[in-house]
C-alpha cells in the first residue's frame, strides 16, 4: 500500500450534510446514494487493493441532470470522480472521501444506428460489448475489444483509450471513435466531432480520448461500427526460446502480413493457462505465439499456410494450426483465462507497459532477474504486434510485506519499460497506480504542457483531481 | 523578413524563446509548398524546418519511423519502399492543386494531417501519428507519445498538434506508425451511376467484409460518363476472391463494370488523393468538406442549385472535394449553410488571399468550442507568437 491520497477537504467533509442535500434537489431519489453500505459499492475498482469512501455517489440518468450535478459541484468546490463501471486496473475510478462518484451506467441506451454510414450513437454508459451486441443482426460489431468488454463503459474506454487483442488490425479507441456530447464542470455541455471523419479545427476528440476523466464527463458517444469479417481461426507456435519466437514475429511482419491477433506467452504463463483451460498448450517450450488471421475460408488457409511456412525456420517445437471452432475455442480460452488462472494460484498485480518488440528478449529477461530478486515469481502475456506487455508479478497477501514487494517489483519492470524505449501503459492508463512513476517518462516541461492543457477544461482540479499527475508541482493553466 | 533556419531542437528552442520575449510573430513552414493554404497573417519573422532534416529511426520489423520534421516525405517513402512498407493514410500531396513546386515535408503531414483516400480503413495521418517532439511557444521543447504504438500514458498531446497547422507548437521530430506495402491493388469500376446511387453502392460496399481500401465517386462531366471506384488490396489470391464476391454484391446496381490494375489505377488514385480530378481550371476555389458519408449526395444537391460547382467524392461519400467559382465569398456561405444543415465541416484549401481574408477558412466553431480553442492555445502559446491567426482570428 505504497500509493498517497490526498489530504481530504475537511471544510468538503463538513458540508456533506448540505451538499447531500443539494444533490437531492438536482436528480431523483434512487439516483442519489449516501447510506454507508450502499457507498461501499463505489469504494474501489478493478485495482482492488485500493479502497476510498466516496462523499456521496450520483447516477443521474440524462446529459441535463449530469449539467446540472457538475455545475453544482463546480460552484460548491466539491470534487468530482467519473466512474463507468468501476472496472480499471489502474484505479481511474477509485473515489476520495471528499469528492462525489458520479457514476454513468444508468445511460446505457443505444440512441441511433446507420449502418449505411457505419455509425452509431449510444449513451456513454453502455457497456462495450453491449454495442457490438446491439449491431452484430447485421454482422457488424465495435472492434477495440478490452477483456473487460462485458463490464466496461463506452464512457470508461473514452476516458482510458482502451485497446484489446485486436487492435493490431482495428485500432483503439481513439481510432474507432467520431464524436462525443461532453458535459465540462462548469455544466457546460459540448458536442465535438459528429458522424463525420477528423475535426474541422484542434483534434479535441484525441485530447478527450484517454484523458482519465479529467477534462469533463461523456455522456454520449458516436462510434464507427465495422462489418465484420468472415471468419477467423488461430494457430498456435511453441518455441525453445524467446529469441526464436520474437524473431518469427519480426518475420510475420516482414513478409507484409498483419494477423488480426499476434499474443505471446511465455512459460510460466503457459504452465498456469493450461493447468487452468486444459487448451492443449505445449508444456515444454519457453515461448508460445498465438497467430490469427480473418477472411473467407479459402483467403485463411491461404493466409496460415504462408504464416506456417515463415516460422518453420525459427524450428518451432509444437505447430498446431486450428482446424476447427472448438479448437478454435480452446487456444483462445487459455490466453483469455491468463489473468483469472494466474488468480488461482497467487495474487498478483498486473502491469501494463509497452516496449519495442525488438527488445522484448532482454525485457524477459531482465523482468525475471527483477522479480527473482524480490523473491517473487511472474508470468508474462504480451501484445507481440504491438508491444503491449502485461506481466504478472505473483505474491502471496497473506505473506506481511509481499505485496508492497511486488509494487515495487512493477514499478522496476515499467521504469525498465520506459529505459527501453517504450511507455508506463500501453492500455490501462496512469489512473492512481503510476501517476507517481509519470517523471520517468517525461520531465518537467512535458508534464507542465499537459497540466496547462488540462488546466483549459477544469482550472480548480475538481475532476479526477487525485489521478494521472503526481501530487506534487501541480500546474492549473 | 528574417528566415530562421535552426539547426537542431535547442536552435529552435532559443530562437522561440527569443520571439516570445520580444513579441516577434513567428510564420512556421516546412518547404513552403503549402505557404497559400489557411488565413492568410501578418508575421515579423519565419522559422524553417528546412535544416532539421533526416530519418532518425525505422525499424521495419516494428513498423515505426521517426524523422526530423523538415525531412522530404519523398525521402520517408523511399526508405518505407525499401523494406516493402509505406505510410498507411496515404498522405495527399498538395502541389498539383496549388501549383507549387519543392518538396512537401513530413513535419506539415503531421501538422496538417494530411490523409488521402486509405483513411475510410487505415485512419488518418492522427491516427498513425505515435510521437511528437515540438518547441511550445514558450521555446520549452515537449515530447508526447513515443516510438511504441500502443501508448496512453498522459494526455494525448500528438492529437493536439496533428491538424494544429503550427499555431500550437513548432515540431522538431515526428514518429509513425507504418504497415506493410500490400501485394497487389485491384480497383472495380461501376459506370454511369448517379451520385445518389454510387454513393449507395459504396456504402454496400464499405459495409461488407472485403476490407475496402478506397471508395471514390466521379460524377459524369462534359463527355466523361461517371466513375464508381471500390480499391481492393493484398495477396493476390485473396484480392481475387474478394472482387468476385463484390461484383456479385455490387451486380444491383446494374451498368458495366471494369477492373482498373497497375499503373493506371495507381495513377487514378493518385488523382482522387490530390484532388487533380478537379479539372475546372486553376481560377476557382476548392472546398474540401467532411460530412457523414450519405450526406454526400443531399449537401452536393444543395450547392448545385445554387452555384456552379464541379465536384467528387472520396471516402464513400464522406470526403467532398467541390471547386466554386472564386468571386464573391467563393461559396462560404452556401457551403456553410449546407455543413450547418446536414453536419460535418468545410474547408476552403484553394482561394486568393484576399478570399481566405474575407471568409472563414475553417469551418466556423461555437462559443464553447472557440473557448476551448482560444484557452488551449494561449497554454502552449501564451504571447500568441505561432502561426497567428492561420486557423482562427485570434489563435
Amino acid at each position: 500500500m505504497t500509493i498517497a491520497f490526498p489530504k481530504p477537504d475537511e471544510a468538503v467533509l463538513a458540508r456533506r450534510k448540505e451538499i447531500i442535500e443539494g444533490l437531492g434537489r438536482l436528480v431523483a431519489p434512487e439516483a442519489l446514494i449516501v447510506s454507508e453500505d450502499e457507498r461501499r459499492a463505489f469504494e474501489t475498482d478493478g485495482l482492488t487493493a485500493y479502497r476510498q469512501m466516496p462523499l456521496a455517489v450520483v447516477l443521474p440518468s440524462s446529459t441535463d441532470e449530469v449539467s446540472a450535478v457538475l455545475r453544482f459541484c463546480h460552484e460548491h468546490g466539491v470534487k468530482v470522480v467519473p466512474r463507468g463501471a468501476g472496472t480499471s486496473l489502474c484505479g481511474g475510478a477509485i473515489p476520495q472521501p471528499d469528492a462525489i462518484v458520479l457514476g454513468v451506467a444508468k445511460m446505457n441506451r443505444v440512441l441511433d444506428v446507420s449502418f449505411e454510414n457505419r455509425t452509431a450513437r449510444v449513451q456513454a454508459g453502455i457497456t462495450n460489448l453491449g454495442i457490438s451486441q446491439a449491431v452484430s443482426h447485421e454482422g457488424f460489431f465495435y472492434a477495440p475489444d478490452p477483456s473487460s468488454q462485458l463490464a466496461c463503459t463506452i464512457a470508461g474506454n473514452i476516458a482510458m483509450n482502451s485497446g484489446g487483442a485486436h487492435c493490431l488490425k482495428y485500432g483503439v479507441t481513439t481510432n474507432n471513435l467520431l464524436g462525443v456530447t461532453m458535459v465540462m464542470l462548469d455544466g457546460t455541455v459540448v458536442e465535438i466531432g459528429g458522424e463525420h471523419l477528423d475535426s474541422p479545427g484542434y483534434d479535441l476528440l484525441g485530447l478527450v480520448c484517454g484523458s482519465e476523466g479529467q477534462l469533463g464527463v461523456v455522456t454520449e458517444a458516436v462510434v464507427r461500427i465495422l462489418r465484420a469479417a468472415e471468419g477467423a481461426r488461430p494457430a498456435l507456435f511453441g518455441f525453445a526460446s524467446v529469441e526464436d519466437a520474437g524473431a518469427c514475429v519480426a518475420a510475420i511482419i516482414g513478409a507484409g502480413i498483419i494477423p488480426v491477433a499476434l499474443e505471446y506467452m511465455d512459460k510460466p504463463a503457459i504452465q498456469i493457462c493450461e493447468a487452468f483451460a486444459h487448451a492443449g498448450y505445449p508444456l515444454d517450450v519457453e515461448a508460445m505465439l498465438i497467430v490469427e488471421v480473418e477472411g473467407s475460408g479459402q483467403e485463411i488457409d491461404d493466409m496460415l499456410r504462408r504464416i506456417v511456412a515463415i516460422a518453420e525456420p525459427f524450428r518451432p517445437k509444437t505447430m498446431k494450426v486450428s482446424q476447427s471452432e472448438a479448437e478454435s475455442a480452446a487456444i483462445w480460452k487459455g490466453r483469455k483465462s491468463a489473468f483469472g488462472a494466474t488468480g488461482r494460484v497467487a495474487d498478483y498485480i498486473c502491469m501494463d507497459g509497452t516496449i519495442p518488440t525488438g527488445q522484448l528478449p532482454h525485457v524477459l529477461k531482465r523482468i525475471d532477474e527483477i522479480a527473482k530478486s524480490y523473491g517473487l515469481g511472474v508470468a508474462n502475456v504480451f501484445h507481440a504486434g504491438d508491444g503491449n506487455l502485461h506481466p504478472l508479478v505473483m505474491f502471496n497477501t497473506n505473506v506481511p510485506g509481499e505485496m508492497e514487494k511486488a509494487e515495487k517489483a512493477g514499478e522496476d519492470i515499467l521504469r525498465l519499460c520506459v529505459e527501453v524505449g517504450g511507455c508506463l501503459t500501453g492500455e490501462h492508463g496512469v489512473g492512481i497506480e503510476k501517476r507517481d512513476l509519470m517523471t520517468c517518462q517525461f520531465n518537467e516541461a512535458d508534464l507542465a504542457q499537459q497540466m496547462r492543457v488540462r488546466g483549459v477544461f477544469d482550472p480548480l482540479w475538481l475532476l479526477n483531481p487525485a489521478k494521472v499527475f503526481p501530487l506534487e508541482g501541480r500546474l492549473a493553466a | 523578413m528574417t528566415t530562421h533556419l535552426p539547426r537542431d531542437e535547442q536552435d529552435a528552442s532559443a530562437i522561440i524563446r527569443d520571439a516570445s520575449e520580444k513579441g516577434i510573430l513567428l510564420s512556421l513552414s516546412g518547404s513552403n509548398t503549402k505557404a497559400e493554404m489557411g488565413r492568410p497573417n501578418q508575421t515579423d519573422a519565419s522559422i524553417s524546418s528546412a535544416a532539421l532534416t533526416g530519418v532518425t529511426l525505422y525499424e521495419p520489423a516494428e513498423m515505426v519511423i521517426s524523422a526530423r520534421s523538415g525531412t522530404p516525405v519523398s525521402e520517408v517513402v523511399r526508405t518505407l519502399a525499401g523494406k516493402g512498407q509505406e505510410l498507411p493514410f496515404e498522405p495527399m500531396d498538395y502541389r498539383p492543386l496549388l501549383g507549387t513546386g519543392g518538396e512537401p515535408t513530413i513535419g506539415a503531414v503531421a501538422a496538417m494531417n494530411l490523409s488521402g483516400p486509405r483513411r475510410i480503413m487505415a485512419g488518418a495521418a492522427r491516427d498513425s501519428l505515435i510521437g511528437v517532439r515540438f518547441v511550445n511557444g514558450r521555446g520549452e521543447v515537449v515530447k508526447s507519445g513515443g516510438r511504441v504504438m500502443k501508448n496512453v500514458t498522459g494526455l494525448d498531446l500528438v492529437k493536439l498538434m496533428a491538424g494544429s497547422w503550427g499555431t500550437l507548437g513548432f515540431l522538431t521530430e515526428v514518429t509513425f506508425k507504418v504497415l506493410p506495402k500490400q501485394e497487389r491493388m485491384v480497383t472495380l469500376v461501376l459506370r454511369g451511376l448517379k451520385d445518389d446511387r454510387a454513393i449507395e453502392a459504396l456504402s454496400q460496399a464499405l459495409g461488407s467484409p472485403f476490407d475496402i481500401t478506397g471508395a471514390a465517386h466521379i460524377p459524369a462531366r462534359n463527355r466523361q460518363g461517371a466513375s464508381t471506384l471500390i480499391r481492393l488490396e493484398g495477396f493476390s489470391v485473396s484480392v481475387d476472391y474478394r472482387l468476385g464476391e463484390l461484383r456479385r454484391l455490387l451486380k444491383r446496381f446494374g451498368g458495366s463494370t471494369d477492373i482498373l490494375e497497375g499503373r493506371g489505377a495507381e495513377a487514378v488514385w493518385q488523382s482522387l488523393r490530390d484532388a487533380t480530378v478537379l479539372t475546372d481550371g486553376a481560377g476557382r476555389a476548392i472546398w474540401r468538406v467532411s460530412t457523414a458519408p450519405m450526406k454526400g449526395p443531399d449537401l452536393t444537391k444543395r450547392i448545385a442549385e445554387a452555384l456552379d460547382a464541379q465536384w467528387f467524392y472520396d471516402w464513400g461519400g464522406g470526403l467532398v472535394w467541390i471547386s466554386t467559382p472564386v468571386d464573391g465569398d467563393a461559396g462560404a456561405s452556401v457551403l456553410r449553410e449546407a455543413t450547418q444543415a446536414l453536419g460535418g465541416h468545410a474547408t476552403l484549401v484553394r482561394a486568393p488571399a484576399e478570399t481566405r481574408s474575407a471568409v472563414d477558412v475553417f469551418e466556423p466553431q461555437g462559443e464553447t468550442l472557440m473557448t476551448l480553442t482560444k484557452g488551449i492555445k494561449a497554454s502552449l502559446d501564451p504571447a500568441g507568437i505561432l502561426n497567428p491567426g492561420r486557423m482562427y482570428a485570434g489563435v
